[in-house]
């Protein structure tokens, strides 16, 4: 394993597969009365958010305390960040102290890569999402989710993502879901394919491991799983698409469309929806859509990553069977 | 004042040749010239003699930021890259928008006396981009500005910008415009492209720059007036510029050091020392930049040498101030990327690095050729030298470069302006 996590790009296909193998052994423990591994006793976390964030911040917290970690939370808001100091400074106020890992949410693109390579600090740095480039965790839970849907729950071990179709929808610009999606889902061996308005797509996509579409109701019977990506308020007053009301006729997922997909094939969403909007209450609540199993998701596969960074290379709950690196 | 016999080093790149100083003035040039008792002798075999560079666009940041540089440390560091002159440009706090501003400037430029300092006046008050400065009562000031710019911001209203190309044309002056379509450059952090997709960085087009030169140039063309186009940094921008030459356009463009050599790609460090405005760009952009200044397209090296102190650049991308020195570097760079690869002989330099931004500028008695008669602001640097770029040898006061622990070639050993050596052997006199 890596001794960051900055990008989803930066995993191999046996480092990924070792994440969510361990990811599965992690969410048995969830299963349990007692919720708790010793596994990281001792060591101290701190979750650096500088953004809100209250999904990813409490999934990592919750991961954090599973695994018996001291967690300091530290949210730039009110702190001494908003009185002018800057990253560099907190970081090694946190080296300091002695923290064991730092878990950073940044607005800024770049900054954790920062963090990890400036020498401001020794400690490992998880990404936890930065500005609109990347945010490995969340593909990690996704693939995950996705492995447990469409390979199996149990048939999945060991595996990656194969022939699996998976179409991400929405505002891809602005997504840092998207970009470590796209990268991770490649690495697994899926087939990418991204459907938006042509405003939303980067300059520069053609090079991106994936195919792109502006044709959702084209790409939706040959999907084995659809992700809806957050389209931000703000978005809509930017010329990005001429209104709410057509973004959703063209890209939005409701009852009608979802019915073009296979009968398999799952809806996907990283959360929070904007429902009316980029999918229905039809399509969000019914049981083809991922999005709270995605939540349960993100804690087993946070603790997985959490482990494989700072406790260390072998599976956390048993020894029994082959992982990914082993099978290849 | 003394004289100095600079003995064999190659004029301008071409067969070895003496030349000898007297006071301010080049006395004579030739061979075999013998030094009497009281000559100052520097030897400079193999070495090229240059006329003193000139640097049309300068961040001297005095008044207002002497925590990044001063006109003093500036015009040091100016001496230390081989310029006996340049320009200073406007986006100083205050701004150089009145004669008050300009004329201390200029005067802190002759107190210091390492390099005439010309101030650049803004062209709109602030650089607001909504109200003409007082040109002319900075034309008419003790500092005789004559090249004014926003650089920093565009002038992107048409109808101001008509009106300054218009306004100038009364003193004979030259706007000198940041091509930078602000709407299409909001929340741009570097090129638009390949990279900046994958970094999740906003992108910055090429066509925010391009319009804006389009714009531009016609404009000059409808009021008959000359225009400047500061750091030129795209593929598209070179071509409209050929175009508006072809056309008869009064136009002359500039392009820095960096957008020589340097492109997108390193911005995958996230190391904000890459940060700069306009943006590196990509390879193919680097091939035509470095093409047009070999034709004469792109008129002359500029460096806009932007001074930050460390802080503004020792923290994440996006909190990073834009910008990179470039004086004490500028003649290695070219020397890589225009000499070594055979696309300008040393004489070319000497044009694009002197003669044409002394033109551009009107700096009076720079960018003269060497020769018996014309003022003695020379610059003599060791081209087969080799050395890797530490910044804390720099004169300036910031040391934001991105060569840092990279080798380039060439040292600039003499300066002299006006015939006082202001280096000497590598040294600030």
């Amino acid at each position: 394993m890596m001794r960051h996590l900055i990008s989803a790009a930066d995993l191999t296909r046996d480092d990924a597969v070792l994440i969510l193998d361990t990811a599965d052994e992690m969410a048995r423990v969830a299963d349990r009365p007692i919720k708790k591994l010793p596994a990281l006793r001792g060591r101290t976390i701190c979750n650096l958010f500088f953004e809100d964030s209250t999904r990813t911040r409490i999934s990592f917290e919750a991961a954090e305390k599973r695994l018996s970690a001291d967690v300091i939370n530290f949210a730039a808001k009110g702190s001494s960040v908003s009185k002018g100091e800057s990253l560099k400074d907190t970081a090694q106020t946190l080296e300091a102290m002695g923290v064991d890992a730092v878990v950073i949410r940044h607005g800024a693109s770049g900054a954790p890569y920062r963090l990890a390579t400036s020498g401001w600090i020794d400690a490992p740095v998880i990404n936890a999402g930065d500005g609109t480039h990347q945010h490995p965790t969340q593909a990690l839970l996704d693939a995950f989710t996705m492995r447990r849907r469409l390979v199996g729950k149990d048939e999945g071990l060991g595996k990656d993502l194969s022939g699996k179709r998976i179409t991400l929808v929405g505002d891809v610009l602005h997504s840092r879901v998207a970009r470590s999606n796209v990268d991770l889902l490649h690495t697994l061996g899926a087939q990418v394919t991204l459907v938006a308005p042509p405003t939303l797509v980067p300059v520069g996509v053609d090079t991106w491991p994936c195919d792109v579409s502006y044709d959702l109701d084209r790409v939706l019977p040959k999907s084995d799983a659809v992700m809806m990506l957050r389209v931000q308020r703000e978005r809509m007053n930017a010329a990005f698409f001429p209104t709410e009301r057509e973004y959703s006729r063209r890209y939005g997922l409701d009852g009608e469309r979802m019915a073009k997909m296979p009968e398999h094939a799952i809806v996907m969403h990283p959360g929070p929806m904007v429902r009316g909007m980029e999918i229905t209450a039809e399509v969000a609540d019914s049981d083809r859509c991922t999005v709270i199993e995605q939540v349960a998701n993100g804690v087993h596969t946070r603790m997985a990553v959490l482990y494989l960074l700072l406790g260390g290379n072998e599976p956390a709950v048993t020894h029994t069977r082959p992982t990914g690196s082993e099978e290849k | 004042m003394s004289k100095t016999l600079i003995r064999g080093a190659k004029v301008l790149g071409g067969e070895p040749q003496d030349v000898l100083i007297d006071g301010a003035t080049i006395l004579e040039v030739g061979t075999g010239i013998e030094a009497g008792d009281d000559v100052t002798v520097v030897e400079a075999e193999g070495k090229i003699l240059l006329p003193g560079l000139v640097d049309l666009h300068t961040h001297l940041r005095e008044p207002g930021r002497e925590d990044s540089e001063t006109v003093l440390t500036g015009t040091r560091a100016a001496a230390s890259g081989g310029y006996t002159a340049v320009f200073a440009m406007a986006n100083t706090f205050p701004v150089a928008d009145t004669a008050g501003v300009v004329e201390q400037v200029y005067r802190l430029g002759q107190e210091g006396g390492y390099a005439d300092v010309q101030p650049i006046g803004a062209v709109t008050v602030g650089l607001e981009g909504k109200k003409l400065a007082e040109l002319g009562a900075m034309h008419e000031s003790a500092a005789g500005v004559t090249v004014f710019s926003d650089d920093g911001k565009c002038v992107d209203d048409a109808v101001i910008m008509r009106r300054a190309l218009e306004y100038v044309k009364a003193f004979g002056g030259v706007v000198a415009q940041h091509a930078q379509e602000p709407r299409l450059t909001e929340g741009a952090q570097m090129n638009e492209g390949v990279v900046s997709a994958e970094l999740g960085l906003g992108g910055w087009p090429a066509v925010a720059e391009e319009s804006i030169i389009a714009r531009d140039v016609l404009l000059a063309e409808h009021v008959g007036s000359r225009v400047h186009i500061c750091h030129l940094s795209t593929a598209g921008s070179v071509e409209i510029v050929r175009w508006a030459k072809s056309r008869g356009i009064d136009v002359t463009a500039e392009v820095t050091p960096h957008h020589l050599l340097l492109t997108d790609e390193l911005v995958r460090s996230y190391n904000p020392v890459y940060k700069v405005n306009p943006p590196l760009r990509t390879e193919r952009d680097v091939m035509a930049l470095r093409e047009a200044l070999a034709d004469g397209t792109i008129d002359i090296v500029a460096t806009d040498h932007a001074p930050h102190p460390h802080e503004d650049k020792d923290c994440e991308w996006a909190a990073a101030a834009m910008g990179m020195v470039g004086l004490e570097t500028a003649l290695s760079v070219v020397q890589q990327t225009m000499v070594e690869t055979g696309l300008l002989t040393w004489a070319a330099v000497a044009d694009r690095m002197s003669v044409k931004p002394a033109e551009i500028g009107q700096a009076k008695g720079h960018g003269r050729p060497v020769s018996a008669g014309e003022p003695a602001n020379l610059t003599l640097l060791d081209p087969a030298y080799r050395g890797v770029v530490d910044p804390a040898g720099f004169a300036s006061r910031s040391g934001n470069t991105p060569y840092e622990g990279r080798e380039l070639p060439g040292r600039v050993t003499h300066t002299w302006l006006r015939g006082r050596a202001t280096l000497v052997d590598g040294k600030l006199a």
